[in-house]
């Protein structure tokens, strides 16, 4: 049987070599999404703003402006009224009501006495009051910071500080150019999409750290390369898995896009994107950043000198 | 390599058969006799349901004890001989009730008397003023039994509708979190749940004027000013403060009718009847207000003496009303207000949706990644889809016996796993291959790419099981949901690559004692 190869054995990419224009090129994408970010803002879900959110089938197809017309009467401030997958699923939005926890009760119950009988099911019901919004925001904020701070600390005690920091480095930047993603598409940003967030920054690293790792072991096995030669060669031995799991992980989460329903559909975007980002930055910003920070052999050996013995080839 | 050893060999099949016997029950319509009768229990976004988060305002039971603190210091004072004035007022002040303008001769009763309210009360005197406050401890305990109690009534309240199996927890200090599967429409729940229902009876004061407690707003300080709400008025009465008898003495309540009105009717216990029985006596033909929650719902007025603990409340009910106010006060009063801060349901159609889309997305990611694989690596790719199967079967084992909840971001968490779990093959496979480019033999060439690759698929998966294990803690709601399937498929899909493929790899290796690796 012949096996699929699509990546060539013995590629000689000069990865590094392209790192001025990698650079660049990221330098951009962050400097965009800091700018769609300050500009336009997040798209934040009731679940951080706070508000109503009911997903309804109509019966029969709805008629959105009449809707839209009836809901906006209620004197609830801006809601949102569109279409959700098919003509007879709704989905309404109602922002943060005024006057606490109370106020965002009566206005769930005022909608659903305005939708009266062309209500057939109340698909979904969320209605996330002030105090909560505030709490979770501040809970996500927490997950992803110490998420991030332990895996540095995990990398810098297995590896040296400038793999540390390169993969900080690399995280953040993935981190960023998500966020910014969701900024300038206005997808809706919400608790699922912390959890995106997290899941690209753990594809990322565990990423990063395959070459990384390979980069460790190559620098033990040749002693006379020269450290761009030896990244080099470290990404192309590599290349191949890289591109393997991107392709599986990439195949399932189209899978989850386009059949997994409309609720996790802006969450499988975002990992999408995670991982093509994530694999991009493994190999143009993680391992050029170990060149910037001056990485050597010296530094390298001196401290990992114990662990010499197991690298026989 | 091929000395795979024995215990190595016993480990990666009991594993196995413990992830089958466990994952098993999940997939059979009915349950065995032979097999653990463990599911994994699905989400309220997955099965339906309403899921409510309440917060209990203990600074109302702190409030309104220490108000009952202050009408007791009253009556110590003044009722009992010799009266001990004080010309400064009682106030309660943050969380201390103070007594002003106490003569000098009197401190030494005063502070005798307002001891014997609450052994928890420390009472001290500066000057002339009488300073009594709760210590810390007693403060908590209070909070602490005020959520207790709270929780007992909101477990009754909820039983009483007929919700099945419904989840009543204590969160944080204050919080609660009730779980109702199969919930579709709250609203009910919520109203009863909105209400403290505390009812109590007190007589009218027929000789004060209302007209003029409202002109001049002065009421007799024995008595207060409540309202009855009616079609959008508000009827004033003047009542005495004092209770004649309260809800806790109920031990029935039923919705009927009466005259074709519908009606609540209650039973008192013992001591609360022969009181409902004195008080009636006594006060034939003036008007009984019955107040809820600070409201007068009627004043009916007393015709006769009621003895026989046994009374009706009238009011302007609809049906659903009489039998919602029955169904609060059977099941008690909230000794605080509840509020909701959050309110997620999901209906029984998107429940199936999102589980019928779950498994869509999961089979078609699952075929399309083993194709993938098989295409990639041939036959050791499909020993990599097997891993891959077992994987899914660990994840199912892990999550029935944990009795962790999958929810539809747990699901996606699965979806990701399938796709990042064959990484560890990979990190392998190519491992191999290399080897065997470099000329390696069989054996050898598996030996040295499995020893290789280990470190690598150690230190990039304990990365990211720190990161999940992290959302774990930290996270809440769907972060949560999807950290628990991440996690396990992180740890299954280290054994499943390390043992079982392995072990695999080393049945096969054994039978045909290849020259060549089909790689």
């Amino acid at each position: 049987m012949r096996l699929l190869t699509l990546i060539p054995t013995n590629t000689k990419i000069d990865f590094v070599g392209k790192r001025p224009f990698a650079f660049g090129l990221s330098i951009l994408l962050i400097l965009i999404s800091i700018g769609a970010f300050l500009v336009q803002g997040l798209n934040l879900g009731i679940d951080f703003r706070g508000g109503v959110l009911i997903e309804v089938e109509t019966n029969g197809p709805a008629n959105i402006e009449k809707l839209r017309d009836v809901l906006g009467n209620l004197g609830l401030g801006e809601v949102q009224v569109q279409e959700f997958g098919n003509p007879n699923d709704v989905l309404i939005r109602v922002q943060q009501q005024d006057g606490g926890e109370k106020a965002q009760q009566d206005a769930v119950i005022a909608i659903k006495e305005a939708l009266g009988d062309s209500a057939k099911e109340y698909r979904r019901t969320e209605s996330v009051g002030p105090t909560v919004g505030t709490e979770l925001i501040r809970a996500a904020v927490l997950a992803v910071s110490l998420a991030l701070g332990a895996i540095l600390i995990y990398i810098w005690i297995r590896f040296e500080w400038q793999f540390g920091v390169g993969a900080i480095i690399a995280l953040s930047h993935d981190v960023l150019t998500t966020v910014g993603l969701f900024a300038v598409t206005q997808l809706e940003f919400n608790l699922a999409t912390v959890a995106a967030v997290l899941t690209i920054a753990g594809y990322s690293i565990n990423d990063t750290v395959v070459i990384y790792d390979r980069v460790r072991e190559e620098l033990r096995r040749y002693k006379k390369l020269s450290i761009p030669d030896l990244l080099n060669l470290s990404i192309n031995r590599t290349l191949s898995r890289t591109f393997l799991t991107s392709v599986t992980t990439l195949i399932a989460l189209v899978a989850l896009a386009t059949l997994g329903g409309p609720i996790i559909r802006d969450f499988s975007y975002a990992m999408i994107w995670g991982v093509l980002i994530g694999t991009y930055s493994s190999i143009f910003v993680a391992v050029p950043a170990l060149l910037v920070f001056k990485l050597s052999r010296e530094s390298f050996s001196s401290s990992n000198s114990g662990s010499e013995g197991e690298i026989k080839s | 390599m091929v000395n795979y050893p024995r215990w190595a060999i016993a480990f990666t099949l009991i594993i196995c058969v413990w992830g089958i016997v466990f994952a098993s029950s999940n997939f059979l319509r009915e349950s065995s006799q032979f097999l653990p009768d463990s599911k994994v229990r699905l989400g309220l976004d997955l099965q339906g349901g309403a899921h409510l988060l309440l917060e209990v305002e203990v600074d109302e039971v702190v409030k309104a004890t220490l108000e009952s603190i202050e009408s007791l210091a009253r009556r110590e004072l003044r009722r009992r001989k010799p009266r001990i004035k004080y010309t400064g007022g009682i106030r309660t002040e943050g969380n201390t009730v103070v007594i002003r303008g106490i003569n000098p001769g009197d401190l030494e009763t005063a502070l005798e008397r307002l001891n014997t309210i609450d052994r928890d009360l420390v009472v001290t005197n500066v000057d002339n003023s009488i300073l009594m406050k709760f210590t810390k401890e007693a403060l908590l305990a209070r909070r602490q039994r005020a959520i207790e109690q709270s929780i007992e009534v909101v477990r009754r309240r909820v039983d009483e509708t007929g919700v099945s199996e419904p989840t009543i927890q204590q969160q944080g200090s204050k919080r609660i979190i009730v779980q109702m599967p199969g919930i579709e429409d709250p609203e009910r729940i919520k109203k009863l749940l909105g209400q403290t229902a505390k009812l109590n009876f007190h007589m009218v004061n027929e000789e004060a004027d209302v007209s003029v407690a409202i002109r001049t707003g002065v009421v007799p300080p024995s008595s207060k000013l409540i309202y009855e709400e009616n079609a959008g008025q508000n009827i004033p009465y003047i009542v005495y403060r004092e209770v004649v008898v309260n809800g806790e003495r109920l031990v029935d309540a039923q919705a009927t009718f009466q005259d074709g009105q519908p009606i609540v009717s209650f039973r008192f216990d013992a001591q609360g009847g022969q009181t409902f029985g004195r008080v009636t006596t006594e006060n034939v033909n003036k008007r009984l207000a019955i107040v809820l929650d600070g409201k007068v719902v009627s004043a009916p007025n007393i015709q006769t003496p009621i003895m026989g603990g046994s009374g009706i409340i009238t009011g302007r009910f609809t049906v659903q009303e009489t039998v919602d106010l029955a169904l609060v006060l059977r099941a008690g009063a909230l000794p605080a207000p509840l509020i909701i801060l959050e309110e997620r349901t999901v209906g029984p159609g998107l429940g199936a949706d999102s589980i019928a889309a779950g498994k869509l997305a999961s089979l078609v990611g699952f075929i399309a990644v083993v194709v993938f694989m098989v295409a990639s690596y041939g036959l050791f790719g499909f020993m990599a889809a097997i891993a891959l199967v077992f994987n899914l079967i660990l994840i199912m084992a892990l999550l029935s016996v944990l009795g962790a909840t999958l929810t539809l971001p747990g699901i996606a968490g699965i979806v990701l796993t399938i796709g990042m779990a064959v990484d560890a093959n990979v990190l392998i496979l190519e491992r191999i291959k290399e080897e065997v480019r470099n000329g390696r033999s069989p054996i050898s060439a598996i030996d040295s790419g499995y020893r290789r690759a280990l470190t690598t698929i150690i230190d990039s998966n304990l990365t990211t099981l720190i990161a999940a294990l992290l959302l774990f803690n930290f996270g809440t709601g769907p972060i949560k949901g999807f950290a628990v399937t991440l996690s396990m498929g992180i740890v299954s899909s280290m054994f499943t690559a390390i043992m079982l493929t392995r072990f695999l790899i080393v049945i096969w290796l054994r039978q045909k004692r290849p020259s060549k690796l089909p790689i």
